[in-house]
């Protein structure tokens, strides 16, 4: 067995890189993911662009930091939490629990491969898309109606991270739970779309009530949009509570989901 | 009709001896190995030793503890009792060098849907060191034409032959096959078990799980029986389906017109029960049954048209182990 033990971490990292890209080229294969998780934040940006009257025009009844901006370019960090919340609450937890439905992870840990890393290629596959999806949506944004980039472009791309933390560890919760890939579905929707409500897709910067912005600020994606709005419009700082909100909802999730996750 | 105690081979009784050491040439052994899920026993009693190189089968009726056996012994599941040892490893405390040597096939499990038959191939095959050539065992599974598919394309048996092939894929010593060929029609049924003998001839060990009689019978060198969470019988096809109290059975056809009657056969010493059986006459007794009957019936000039040995099928066996056990336990 000496051989095959000092082979092991040759063979762990080639057969995790053949993993990433099998899960890869299955994500892209799979019609629903491509449009929705890659597609869906840019063609709701244009289609509001242009289908809300009033998009376009400058905000006058809205003190700073909104006064001047008009309303498309609040949507900008908005779309960054609608590509999060797609990929973290749609696909991923449907993929999970397909994987355990159809007995994929259970195969898996008959082998010397383990489960957990089809688990990790998952999360490294859907945070890749989380980039496209975000970057085609900004891009988009940019060239069809010039929306500006983020004041603070870093700290942006920073609160990111947290951002997909939080909300992929709702994903895995609901993978690592849901006994068949369309109860995972089911339950991703439930939640994505209180999320998109709270990240302030119907109700963007000012038009957002106090209250409702008070609560939203301790959802995950609530707290991602209003950290991420801040870097991008006004760019004043860290903005920590949004912060530690994200952080907490991410070790709490994880852990629970750790915990619970059904592997067969 | 009497039954057997359990069929075993003189000198690999696996439940006796205390020593965990195991031989060089058993490369699974299994001693008292119990399983329950809460009150439910899966596994009361299990015991049985796989020598490098055979095919090894573990049959019994749906639910009496087969695949909870497996999965115990490629560390899928912990033992509640007993000692399991895969090439002299515990699954549970050392799974690595289990998971490396042990290629699996199993009940229930299966690909995601768009996965094609190479890439699953060359995925499996980068999770070992030393992998077999994807390349050839496409070949050798007769998959080549369907390289391409997605694995929710293909038919029963093409899944079939995938998962033995991906069971294959890391050059094991031991190949465990769950349920092979449930859900296969008659000529995918056959082709497998050609297959499984090709995989034999490779120098794999193989061990069946099966509840399908003509299979076992076909396939393994050896067998255990396995009802209600225990062992029940072990030993060869030809063991097991051979009557131990050295009993015959026979049946002729006689001409229309004899009167068997009057040979008064079930008075011969060696004629145990007499019965008409769709227009035939079934004869069983001693060893010497058949001469003693023909004799007879010669003396008072009736010669049969036809005459047929009846021999027990792993089937028969099978059923009369089954339902003694169940009269047992009731």
């Amino acid at each position: 067995m000496t051989a095959a033990v000092a082979t092991t971490p040759r063979t762990g990292s080639r057969a995790f890189r053949a993993l990433l890209r099998s899960e890869t080229r299955l994500f892209l294969r799979d019609t629903g993911n491509v449009v929705f998780v890659l597609g869906f934040p840019m063609i709701l940006l244009i289609g509001m662009g242009f289908a809300i009257p009033g998009m376009r025009d400058a905000i006058t009844d809205a003190p700073e930091p909104w006064y001047g901006l008009r309303p498309i370019d609040l949507f900008a960090p908005i779309m960054v939490c609608v590509a999060v919340a797609t990929a973290g609450l749609s696909s991923l937890p449907a993929m999970l629990a397909g994987y355990r439905e159809r007995g994929v992870l259970r195969r898996l840990s008959t082998t010397p491969m383990r489960p957990q890393s089809v688990l990790l290629a998952q999360l490294v596959v859907q945070a890749g898309a989380v980039l496209v999806g975000a970057v085609l949506a900004l891009v988009a944004g940019a060239l069809v109606f010039g929306i500006p980039g983020p004041v603070q472009p870093l700290l942006t791309a920073a609160l990111v991270v947290p951002a997909v933390a939080a909300i992929f560890g709702i994903g895995l919760l609901i993978g690592g739970l849901a006994p068949k890939a369309t109860t995972a579905s089911g339950l991703g929707m439930l939640v994505y779309f209180p999320m998109l409500f709270f990240a302030g897709l119907w109700t963007p910067g000012p038009l957002m009530p106090d209250a409702v912005e008070a609560v939203a600020r301790f959802t995950p994606l609530g707290a991602a949009s209003q950290a991420m709005t801040d870097a991008w419009l006004v760019g004043d700082g860290m903005p920590w509570l949004q912060l530690a909100v994200m952080v907490t909802w991410a070790a709490v999730l994880s852990t629970v989901a750790a915990r619970t996750f059904r592997w067969s | 009709m009497p039954v057997p105690d359990t069929v075993r081979i003189p000198g690999t009784d696996p439940a006796v001896g205390t020593d965990p050491a195991v031989g060089t040439d058993t490369v699974i052994s299994v001693r008292h190995l119990r399983k329950a899920y809460g009150p439910k026993v899966a596994v009361r009693d299990v015991s049985f030793e796989v020598a490098r190189g055979e095919i090894f089968g573990i049959l019994g009726p749906n639910g009496a503890g087969k695949t909870t056996t497996v999965e115990t012994l490629v560390g899928l599941r912990g033992a509640d009792g007993g000692t399991v040892r895969v090439l002299g490893h515990d699954p549970q405390t050392d799974p690595e060098p289990v998971r490396l040597q042990v290629g699996v096939q199993l009940q229930e499990s299966s690909l995601p849907a768009k996965i094609t038959v190479v890439e699953a191939l060359r995925l499996y095959a980068a999770f070992y060191p030393d992998p077999a050539d994807p390349e050839e065992l496409l070949r050798v599974l007769g998959l080549d034409d369907r390289r391409d598919t997605a694995y929710d394309n293909l038919s029963g048996g093409q899944k079939q032959r995938l998962s033995i092939a991906l069971a294959l894929v890391g050059n094991p010593a031991i190949a465990v096959l769950d349920e092979l060929t449930t859900g296969l029609d008659p000529q995918a049924r056959r082709d497998t078990w050609r297959l499984i003998e090709q995989v034999r001839d490779r120098g794999v060990t193989i061990l069946l799980v099966t509840h399908f009689m003509d299979e076992a019978e076909r396939l393994c060198d050896r067998l255990v029986v396995i009802d209600e969470g225990s062992v029940i019988a072990t030993g060869s096809p030809a063991e097991l389906t051979r009557d131990p109290q050295g009993r015959r059975t026979f049946r002729m056809r006689l001409p229309d017109d004899s009167d068997v009657t009057r040979v008064g056969l079930e008075t011969l010493p060696d004629v145990d029960e007499v019965r008409d059986v769709d227009g035939e006459v079934e004869v069983s007794g001693s060893a010497r049954v058949l001469p003693a009957a023909i004799l007879a019936l010669a003396e008072h000039h009736i010669i049969p048209d036809e005459v047929r040995t009846v021999t027990r099928s792993l089937e028969d066996v099978f059923v009369d182990l089954v339902a003694r056990d169940t009269e047992e336990s009731a």
